[in-house]
């Protein structure tokens, strides 16, 4: 084993993909800008997009309420509640989104409950939609407070306390530490799928253009003149694409982390708070640790898209072949995200679902040892296989010169 | 010195089953001396010459080059051998100087060695006007040029030329033709694989004409002439395969 030639070939393939636009893009341009952009800026945009739904003053049209003047009084006092007067194609209004909901107040409210009959309120909205949904429940926190007012003076007429109709609470109270409960652990899942995504998306325009590339552009016949092993070829190869790969996924925690940091300091209500209210952050050591585990991940993409990708005559054919690749990890990394999907014995020998789930877990800080050894070492196994099957595609003269 | 000794080499092919592409070729060429292989095109002269060169592996028989066995020692053959043609292309993103020392530490070159060689070969072959220009950004004679010096720079005594003129201009055409003729002028041993009757006039010491993947004929441009009772080569190359050539395209 000559490592002088396969650091010879690995310092030539990393010049190229410095001068390479495309390998610039995929391995810089996008960890570092798009998915920052991308996810910052998307739960910046939602969480603006909410705040403006809640901030609006809807217009509102009530059907009936002429013999029920309290009820409508209380609607108009509501604050960022614009009583407007009833249309005859109310219906349409709420269909084309000009009214978000319609109150239908029966005729002889007032008077039915005093008479503690059975009456309904009926609010009609646009089931979906967002400004809708608001208005709709700014309504009914109304008729619910009204409900209780009416109970409370139910009551009080006939001298019974208020817990008659309400005995006990029931209380919720969360005892995991916020940084690892509610929101965090979709955020955990979240940056292991976009560390696993872009590790691949990292490594494949390097593999397709080293591999199928250079049969493409002619140069295959020329190094393979040269007195270079191509188990030393092929091995340069994988080290550049590895190192694509990993840097991508390093690149993409580093930014994403400086993009939540960035952007927590800029909000005083934090972006994606969920229902934990907590601030989203990544950790020095949980970042070091995500790393640790991306680095057997990018060896085995490094070799399975090495291998793949040799086949191909051209780049283009390539791409094709990769493609489905994209598919088969894509798919484990966003069940990782799925609530309820957590580490097993079985699902750690998994690739790509068990480093995708161990990164959920790291990120928010747990570290289950028994498992990262587990899922360290088969992910090292699965490397190693896939690098072991890229050598002996690169020594076989049906692959290099398929015609 | 190069001795093929009944080289062989098969290929499948899911329409036609199993291809013969070279078929237990046999010849000899000296140091000082150019090697002529005359064939139309797919008659075994690329894959013969892939195989000398050690990029493709005989299915049977072997090839001795300067005492070392393609099949045992391919390392070894590569690092005396120095091959072209116009499929062997230049790294796009690499310079012209990159491309020349790249290669020159593959063959196992010190860096003060490469230095010296790159600056010789560069001075000789005029190419200092674009030595740090990307290959990508040459012209087809600076590309020529540059193939050249990668070839040459661990001063290989065998060059091995496939077809090294095909789709060149004449210009181009003319300074590989002088490239082959310098190199048989400093006794390297040099074969060359071409269709163009012109050349292997202007070259060749020995020619071997192949068809089929057999060798069907070889000698000096005298003794083919004298045996075929031909002038011209053209019309001796036909006398030649056409037999065969007929066979083959039945086949």
């Amino acid at each position: 084993m000559s490592i002088r030639n396969i650091g010879i070939v690995y310092k030539k393939e990393l010049t190229e993909a410095l001068r390479d636009r495309r390998t610039l893009i995929t391995t810089l341009v996008v960890p570092l800008l798009l998915f920052p952009l991308l996810s910052v800026g998307f739960g910046a945009l939602v969480a603006a997009i909410i705040g403006k739904a809640q901030e609006e003053v809807p217009k509102i049209m009530i059907i009936g309420g002429e013999d029920s003047p309290s009820v409508v009084a209380g609607l108009k006092k509501l604050e960022k509640v614009n009583i407007v007067p009833l249309a005859p194609d109310w219906k349409d209004k709420i269909i084309n989104k000009q009214v978000p909901v319609v109150i239908e107040i029966p005729t002889g409210f007032e008077k039915d409950l005093a008479a503690q009959k059975d009456v309904t309120v009926t609010i009609y909205d646009y089931s979906g939609d967002l400004k809708s949904e608001v208005a709709r429940g700014k309504i009914e926190k109304f008729f619910d407070e009204y409900r209780d007012n009416v109970i409370k003076a139910r009551l009080a007429a006939k001298n019974l306390p208020a817990a008659l109709v309400k005995p006990f609470d029931v209380q919720q109270q969360n005892v995991a530490p916020p940084e690892k409960s509610g929101g965090a652990l979709f955020f955990g899942g979240f940056i292991a799928y976009i560390v696993v995504f872009l590790c691949l998306n990292g490594g494949m325009h390097p593999a397709s253009d080293l591999t199928a590339g250079e049969k493409e552009r002619g140069t295959m016949e020329t190094i393979l003149s040269s007195p270079v092993s191509r188990a030393h070829l092929v091995l340069g190869k994988f080290l550049l694409v590895f190192t694509t790969a990993l840097a991508t996924a390093a690149l993409s925690v580093i930014s994403m982390a400086v993009s939540f940091a960035i952007a927590n300091s800029f909000h005083a209500k934090p972006i994606q708070t969920g229902d934990s209210g907590m601030n989203f952050h990544i950790g020095f050591g949980a970042a070091l640790s995500v790393f640790i585990m991306a680095v057997p991940l990018a060896v085995l993409f490094a070799a399975v898209l090495i291998t793949i990708a040799s086949f191909a005559k051209t780049n283009k054919e390539a791409q094709t072949y990769i493609m489905p690749l994209m598919f088969l990890v894509i798919i484990p990394a966003i069940a990782a995200m799925l609530p309820g999907v957590e580490l097993t014995p079985k699902l750690a020998l998994v690739p790509i679902l068990n480093v995708s789930l161990l990164c959920k877990e790291l990120v928010i800080g747990t570290y289950h040892w028994n498992y990262i050894a587990i899922i360290f070492s088969s992910t090292c196994a699965y490397a190693a296989v896939a690098l072991f099957l890229a050598v002996k595609m690169f020594q076989r003269e049906s692959v290099l010169f398929r015609s | 010195m190069i001795e093929a000794r009944g080289l062989c080499k098969t290929f499948q092919d899911k329409k036609r089953g199993e291809v013969r592409a070279v078929d237990h070729v046999s010849f000899v060429c000296r140091s000082g001396q150019i090697y002529g292989l005359l064939g139309a095109n797919g008659a075994g002269k690329t894959t013969t010459l892939r195989l000398l060169a050690t990029i493709l592996e005989p299915t049977d028989g072997t090839a001795v080059i300067c005492g070392h066995d393609v099949v045992e020692e391919p390392g070894k053959v590569r690092s005396i051998v120095g091959f072209l043609s116009t499929a062997t292309a230049l790294y796009p993103r690499l310079t012209a100087q990159e491309m020349v020392e790249y290669f020159g530490r593959l063959n196992g070159l010190d860096n003060a060695t490469i230095k010296k060689r790159v600056d010789d070969m560069f001075n000789r072959l005029d190419m200092n006007g674009f030595r740090d220009r990307r290959c990508d950004k040459l012209s087809t004679g600076m590309k020529q040029k540059t193939s050249i010096a990668r070839t040459l720079v661990h001063d290989p005594p065998v060059m091995i030329f496939d077809e090294p003129t095909l789709g060149l201009d004449i210009m181009a055409a003319r300074s590989i033709i002088a490239f082959i003729r310098e190199c048989r002028d400093r006794g390297k041993t040099v074969i060359f694989s071409t269709h163009v009757m012109s050349e292997v006039e202007k070259l060749c010491d020995v020619i071997g004409i192949i068809q089929s993947g057999k060798l069907l004929a070889e000698g000096t441009l005298p003794e083919l002439r004298e045996k075929y009772s031909e002038h011209d080569l053209e019309e001796i190359f036909v006398k030649v395969v056409a037999p065969h050539y007929a066979q083959s395209e039945a086949v």
